[in-house]
């Protein structure tokens, strides 16, 4: 089947930066594809690209098998959230989406039915009547990628939709994604929380403008082999101080009110004997997505 | 003011017109605590910090921020305070260090104080080896790293971050959390909003906002004891989703929903065991199922709060 979104060798060089260095993916019609990676790595350069808005050095960006800049029936293919986005900051909630409704040339009853649907997706109802310009940075976002959605496009590219989104409508957003998604809209999303990128049906993990691994999540998780561990037990102040003076530890972060350390590769004797007189040790744990992206590109800065 | 005390509010509130977006909220936050402010989109986060470092006059009740009146006195709580806000600004021309000199400048440093404490705050933050680059040419982690050491040049008691981590990669978000808690550690008040609920559990105590309202005040750890006294299950496998459709129609079961790859599933402890749970998903199809006890997140707490504080916009369960 042709994919409905395909970046085939992408290259763009901004002055000394090179923003894509031979990316390549496809997204199929009912697929979610989720862009992770550090900032900088090309993720919005390669969305950039695939909605037209960039010319390619090198390489070609499709959409339905057209060209993305030929604009007429690719653009109604196509919706876009960009990170950077502009609302009629003196329009109401309402009367932007209304705006966004005629731009498309949507009926009324269809428009006034996906509206409202996408208002109460959002948690936007409250506050229809209110401007733009007086939203919270959470809600203006909720807002653009509701007017984004009204069209229903086939094509869906978002980038970082859910920065500054609270979680309750992170989660409702999702699940409006997947329902889209599977109604046969090819969507891809480039976001960086790791939790998200475990919800998408494959996850390409970019880095310095081309794509490190690609997969199934669940797929890439089960082939990643190295150990994660929880501490248990001891003070957390003086663990973690303890923690900060081991170089083999690579990385903690709290999970809950445990803390998840990254260990180099057969550290976890020492690691343990350096808990131990804190009353804590090591459990394993299963790993999650962010330590299988956390050790690739430790991996890659080590090159 | 009690001694001891950084924030004091008493019964703060703020009308918007008909709206009322900060209704009778109290709470006090110690001095050197990181007191963490949640909530909703539009729940009233933002207009209360606006209020707490005196931008935006209360229309009820009273505050005072390093024992100065936010109401009578906003000049003083200004040059006590460091805020850094969703959209920070610095000059993305300039180099780092001129960024830091600039802003340290503005908040009334000169002179060899001035450079002094410009090169105090690049060790801190970490950026020394970037001080003599563009500052727009570097990552949006670095410039939030930046952000927050221009909002302490002049020694605030207390810093007020609103949604400083936003969009920001897990690795960037880990160092600016260290960089957070060296401040506490240093006896620096910090009151911070974010919807990662994660980083959320560096917080001492944390306050949970539901349309204008205070709803929830404690440590995370009673937060979770108070709001979800269920058994957190944390389930693995392939074919999930049936298992998970029929679990929630059973009594005792208080939610099942995607975590990952996987499911998170709370459940009565007095009606269900883990076992129970493995075998409900196995009749449906599930394979491979493995099962962890868990405990509940602050996410789990954010669902419960702001789940019920909406309908019933009461406090405590």
């Amino acid at each position: 089947m042709e994919a409905a979104l395909e970046a085939r060798r992408m290259e763009k060089r901004f002055g000394k930066v090179e923003a894509l260095a031979g990316m390549s993916f496809a997204v199929r019609a009912g697929e979610l594809y989720g862009l992770v990676g550090p900032d900088g790595a090309g993720k919005t350069t390669a969305i950039r690209a695939l909605a037209g808005l960039i010319d390619l050095d090198a390489g070609e960006a499709r959409v339905l098998g057209m060209d993305p800049r030929t604009g007429g029936e690719v653009r109604e293919a196509l919706g876009l959230l960009p990170q950077q986005y502009s609302l009629y900051r003196d329009l109401t909630v309402w009367e932007n989406l209304k705006f966004y409704a005629r731009l498309y040339v949507l009926p009324r009853d269809v428009f006034r039915r996906r509206a409202e649907r996408l208002l109460a997706i959002t948690r936007l109802e409250r506050f229809v009547d209110r401007r733009a310009d007086q939203l919270s940075g959470g809600m203006y976002k909720k807002l653009a990628l509701a007017a984004a959605l009204l069209h229903e496009p086939k094509v869906l590219l978002l980038d970082e939709p859910t920065n500054g989104v609270d979680p309750v409508s992170r989660r409702e957003l999702w699940a409006l994604l997947h329902e889209f998604v599977q109604s046969g809209m090819a969507v891809l999303i480039s976001t960086p929380y790791m939790d998200e990128a475990e919800r998408c049906d494959r996850v390409g993990l970019a880095f310095r403008g081309r794509l490190l691994l690609e997969g199934d999540p669940a797929a890439l998780l089960a082939g990643f082999d190295e150990e994660s561990y929880e501490v248990a037990g001891g003070q957390r102040d003086p663990v973690e101080a303890a923690l900060a003076r081991l170089p083999q530890v690579r990385a903690v972060s709290p999970a809950g009110s445990r803390l998840r350390v990254d260990l180099d590769a057969g550290s976890r004797e020492t690691v343990t004997a350096a808990l131990l007189p804190l009353g804590a040790e090591l459990r394993p744990v299963a790993p999650t997505f962010e330590d299988l992206f956390l050790s690739r590109l430790h991996r890659e800065h080590a090159a | 003011m009690s001694p001891g005390q950084s924030i004091e509010a008493e019964h703060l509130s703020r009308r918007f017109g008909e709206f009322l977006a900060v209704d009778d909220v109290s709470f006090q936050v110690e001095k050197g605590e990181i007191f963490g402010y949640l909530g909703a989109n539009g729940a009233g986060k933002s207009t209360t910090i606006r209020m707490l470092i005196g931008l935006l006059a209360p229309s009820g009740g009273r505050a005072s921020v390093a024992g100065h009146d936010v109401a009578t006195e906003p000049e003083a709580v200004k040059s006590a305070i460091g805020y850094m806000s969703q959209k920070f600004s610095l000059y993305l021309d300039l180099p780092v260090r001129e960024n830091l000199r600039f802003f340290g400048g503005a908040y009334g440093l000169w002179g060899r104080e001035l450079g002094r404490r410009a090169d105090e705050v690049l060790e801190l933050t970490g950026l020394a080896e970037h001080r003599d680059e563009i500052t727009g040419s570097l990552p949006g982690g670095i410039r939030q790293r930046l952000a927050l050491g221009s909002a302490v040049l002049h020694r605030p008691s207390i810093v007020f971050l609103d949604e400083p981590t936003a969009g920001v990669d897990p690795e960037a978000r880990r160092s600016f959390w260290r960089l957070i808690r060296d401040l506490a550690r240093g006896g620096t008040t910090v009151f911070v909003t974010t919807h990662y609920l994660d980083e959320a559990e560096y917080c001492r105590r944390i306050g949970l906002m539901v349309d204008g309202r205070l709803v929830a005040l404690d440590t995370p750890a009673a937060l979770k004891r108070t709001w979800v006294p269920d058994r957190v299950l944390l389930v693995r496998g392939r074919n999930l989703a049936a298992g998970a459709a029929a679990l929630r129609e059973q009594p005792g079961v208080r939610a099942a929903e995607p975590f990952g790859a996987g499911l998170h599933v709370r459940v009565d402890p007095a009606a269900w065991s883990g076992a129970a749970v493995a075998a409900a998903i196995g009749r449906q199809g599930g394979e491979g199922i493995s099962v962890e006890e868990s405990e509940p997140s602050l996410e789990d707490v954010f669902l419960a709060v702001v789940g019920r504080g909406a309908t019933a916009g009461e406090a405590a369960p």
